[in-house]
């Protein structure tokens, strides 16, 4: 068996040596040799452990990789932020664009939204995906190992993803942009993912399955479905960063926003709504609200989140049918979305004075009235004659950090301050007042952002259609993009802000991981560094 | 009244929860989607379309690696302003031969659906290389840098097979000439009449203004085709699509 | 008629009722006999989470503790 891992790792290495050789562009050969140096330490370490006695296999739970997680998510949420407020701040200042080929607003964007939505986003999903389902089904994670393959393997990804963005890789189309290599490793990472997810699940000791995993599994199977359909796409060499998609213009644009849509609704609503299910009752130490809820609201969601790709394609070339189709699902959308938030709010009833002393709870609280709003705001955007003014304007960005910044972002801070002094076996968190620093900057930062991109996008809006008496149009586009100015620097602020609570929350984390100021207090949990 | 202990099963059984979970969410998108590869009235019948030459191609490209689509759009809507601000509403058709597609979803800059011919190719490349010299307001990034990048027409028989593999018509004569139609729509004084044939409006000029081939002359022949394929006077809307 | 109206047609009738059904009989389910007891049981999982159970006999346990 060692063997086999050892001709492995050495054929890998060499391939991509060759390959990387042969490259016919940068991002290719650039990412070939990092899978390469990848391959070549690996095979060093399996070298050099060879022929050691296996460890005896641990009964306890599999909390290093968890543990792993919590770092990586303050890590790329950082990072990601810190692309987030340099492009917002590019929008207002164009010459901080530098002109370089790698510093472009073009190159940076979806640095910046892959960065928060699968860096930061999923790899708090997969932290706490794996916490969840180990203590929900009262078993080990299985598949041994193969839990750090999926972080490892995940965290490749990313940086391949990253690297390429800057280097030119990218398929154009929005959440999926890495090239088709990277779609192709993701994919296998991914089945590992469901394995060990799915495996845990099988061996459980709970005769239920709990259903937060209800949600977490929807949003493993969706995303593979909607990752590799599409993806589907043709490399023009194999020895070629660039790839040609299998469909084109309007099957294409309906196959991206169905998978874009829905890269909303399984990877940042069902997913997270995963963490919301447990973290909010384990905090608010009562059981949900109401079990029954959360089953119809599971599957009345997953079953029409799925239908309201097309409200992204509304007056377009798109037919008719298939936008009043995706019209009239996005409203209905509405119900299920707010019978979750309702289901966690009401689970805090009669526990609504620990919001005084808990401001973790606090947190969870406002990322529940923000996935309120936005997927109030959401319905209403896609009914035609709405998106018929905000689309294409900034409202859509204002909407989506609503729900990025205030749910996905608060949920998952609040699921680190959960984590942290549990995993490191501490009492308590470094510093409260540390928390309401961070909450107060993120929810005013978040106000920043949304109520700036109200104004710029209604009025922006409203500017291209204004026409005067005689039927002209009143404003050029660039006078439109010139009154957007104040606003775009209010946003990049908000961000700032944003950014500057995540900074202190990564300090409390790293105080409280430490153990500054308090006493190891759990001797059965034992810290174990991650590996 | 047994099977209504059904749901116990799907609560307790992981297997049976994973399938019926996807059979769920596998609706929605083949309702949606199926549909558009085989009614007939998904893609208008218009003349005009054709593929795009080499040298067009390879600009696509560039638009697509500089991330021009998370500012432009390419798709009108049917509203009075945006056909008067840039003209006829997009038609599917015209995005048939566009793997991936480059609708966008946001409008920081203009539509680019219709940019071609619009301007001077002058005014483009002094538009790409400092933005704000001919529009004040513009927050665009400079691309001064396409105007140093040279640009290899070798790769462009690949480009055609692969974009003839997913379907774009490319005939072999188009492959078999893929390199010198590239080279001969930068040459006013080549011979490009058969390739001007074979890929009929296309555009013969040096759109860089500089003896070099580089990325500028490509992406700049690529915006200067936009929208002019199409012939509206064989358009015919249809009511129920 | 052609395919678009053949297929608007049945999406308009069958496929609304169909769905419809399905949305009832899947709240239906939920209200059937003996689901409290069982809801009532699933709600409190996360409450029994102090360590892998059956509890290994080692005292060399890993895992929060903090129910």
């Amino acid at each position: 068996m060692e063997i086999i891992k050892l001709i492995v790792l050495a054929m890998i290495a060499v391939l991509a040596a060759m390959a990387a050789n042969f490259g016919q562009d940068w991002p290719y050969s650039v990412h070939m040799f990092i899978v390469m140096a990848c391959a070549f330490y690996l095979f060093v370490k399996a070298l050099q452990k060879f022929g050691d006695p296996r460890a005896p296999v641990d009964t306890g739970y599999q909390d290093d990789v968890v543990r792993a997680g919590v770092i990586a998510t303050s890590f790329w949420g950082i990072a990601g932020f810190l692309v987030g407020v340099y492009i917002a701040f590019q929008l207002a200042f164009p010459a901080l664009n530098l002109d370089l080929p790698f510093t472009t607003f073009g190159r940076l964007r979806p640095l910046h939204t892959s960065a928060v939505i699968f860096a930061f986003g999923g790899n708090a999903l997969i932290a706490t995906s794996f916490y969840i389902v180990q203590r929900t089904c009262g078993a080990r994670l299985w598949g041994g190992n193969l839990s750090w393959f999926v972080f490892w393997g995940y965290q490749l990804f990313i940086v391949l993803a990253a690297t390429g963005y800057l280097l030119g890789a990218t398929q154009s189309k929005e959440y999926a942009e890495p090239e088709w290599y990277v779609d192709i490793w993701l994919t296998i990472v991914w089945v590992a993912y469901l394995a060990v997810y799915l495996g845990t699940i099988i061996k459980r000791k709970e005769p239920h399955i709990y259903v937060a995993n209800w949600f977490f599994l929807a949003f493993i199977v969706t995303v593979a479905m909607l990752h590799i359909v599409n993806n589907l796409s043709l490399p023009v060499s194999i020895f070629s960063s660039k790839s040609i998609q299998l469909f084109s213009g309007v099957q294409d644009a309906l196959t991206q926003w169905w998978y874009g849509h829905n890269a909303v609704g399984f990877f940042l609503t069902a997913g997270f709504l995963g963490m919301m299910y447990y973290f909010v009752p384990k905090q608010a130490q009562k059981p949900v609200f109401s079990y029954k809820l959360s089953i119809i609201h599971f599957w009345s969601l997953i079953f029409l989140y799925i239908w309201a790709g097309p409200h992204h394609l509304h007056y377009t070339a798109l037919p008719d049918w298939a936008q009043t189709l995706g019209m009239v699902f996005s409203i209905m959308l509405w119900m299920p979305s707010w019978g979750g938030m309702i289901n966690g709010l009401m689970t805090l009833n009669g526990a609504w004075d620990k919001l005084r002393t808990d401001p973790v709870l606090k947190m969870m609280v406002l990322s529940l009235a923000f996935y309120g709003m936005s997927t109030f705001e959401g319905p209403v955007m896609s009914i035609k004659v709405v998106n018929s003014l905000s689309h294409y304007t900034d409202w859509t960005i204002g909407h989506v950090h609503s729900g990025a910044l205030g749910w996905n972002g608060m949920i998952t801070f609040a699921a680190l301050y959960y984590l942290t002094p549990r995993l490191w076996g501490r009492a308590r968190l470094y510093s409260t007042a540390m928390v309401n620093w961070h909450f107060w900057l993120a929810t005013i930062g978040i106000i920043f952002y949304a109520a700036s991109m109200w104004v710029t996008g209604i009025m922006e809006g409203l500017m291209w259609r204004e026409v005067d008496a005689q039927g002209f149009l009143v404003n050029s586009f660039a006078d439109t993009v010139a009154a957007k100015f104040p606003m775009y620097v209010v946003r990049g602020t908000g961000g700032l802000m944003y950014l500057a609570g995540a900074i202190i929350m990564c300090v409390n984390l790293w105080l409280t991981a430490r153990g500054v100021g308090q006493t190891h207090t759990q001797p059965t949990a034992q810290a174990i560094p991650a590996e | 009244m047994s099977f209504l202990n059904n749901h116990k099963k799907v609560e307790r059984n992981a297997t049976l929860l994973l399938v019926l979970s996807l059979g769920v969410v596998s609706v929605g998108g083949i309702v949606e989607i199926a549909p558009l590869f085989y009614l007939d009235n998904t893609i208008e019948k218009v003349e005009g379309m054709r593929p795009y030459t080499p040298l067009e191609l390879a600009g696509r490209n560039i638009y697509v690696r500089e991330g021009c689509y998370t500012c432009h759009s390419q798709m009108i809507r049917p509203l009075r302003d945006e056909v008067e601000r840039y003209g006829h509403y997009s038609l599917a058709v015209e995005s048939i031969y566009d793997h991936p597609f480059q609708w966008g979803s946001k409008r920081t800059g203009p539509d680019l659906a219709r940019v071609g011919a619009r301007y001077s190719d002058e005014w483009h490349v002094d538009h790409l290389k400092d933005p704000r010299s001919v529009v004040p307001e513009s927050i665009m990034p400079g691309y001064g840098f396409l105007l140093e990048t040279p640009i290899k027409p070798e790769q462009s028989r690949d480009m055609l097979v692969a974009n003839m593999r997913v379907g774009v018509p490319y005939t072999t004569e188009m492959i078999e000439s893929a390199v010198s139609d590239f080279k001969v729509q930068v040459d006013p004084d080549g011979d490009w009449e058969e390739m001007v044939e074979r890929y009929p409006k296309a555009q013969v000029r040096n759109f860089d203004g500089q003896d070099a081939l580089t990325e500028m002359d490509a992406l700049v022949a690529y915006l200067q085709m936009l929208g002019t394929l199409v012939d509206f006077s064989t358009f015919q809307a249809d009511a129920s699509r | 008629m052609d395919t678009y109206s053949i297929f608007r047609a049945f999406a308009d009738s069958w496929g609304l009722l169909a769905m419809m059904l399905f949305f009832i009989g899947a709240i239906l389910m939920l209200f059937r006999p003996g689901a409290r007891a069982m809801h009532h049981d699933a709600a409190n999982i996360p409450f029994r989470d102090d360590a892998p159970h059956p509890a290994p006999t080692n005292t060399d346990v890993k895992g929060d503790r903090d129910a």
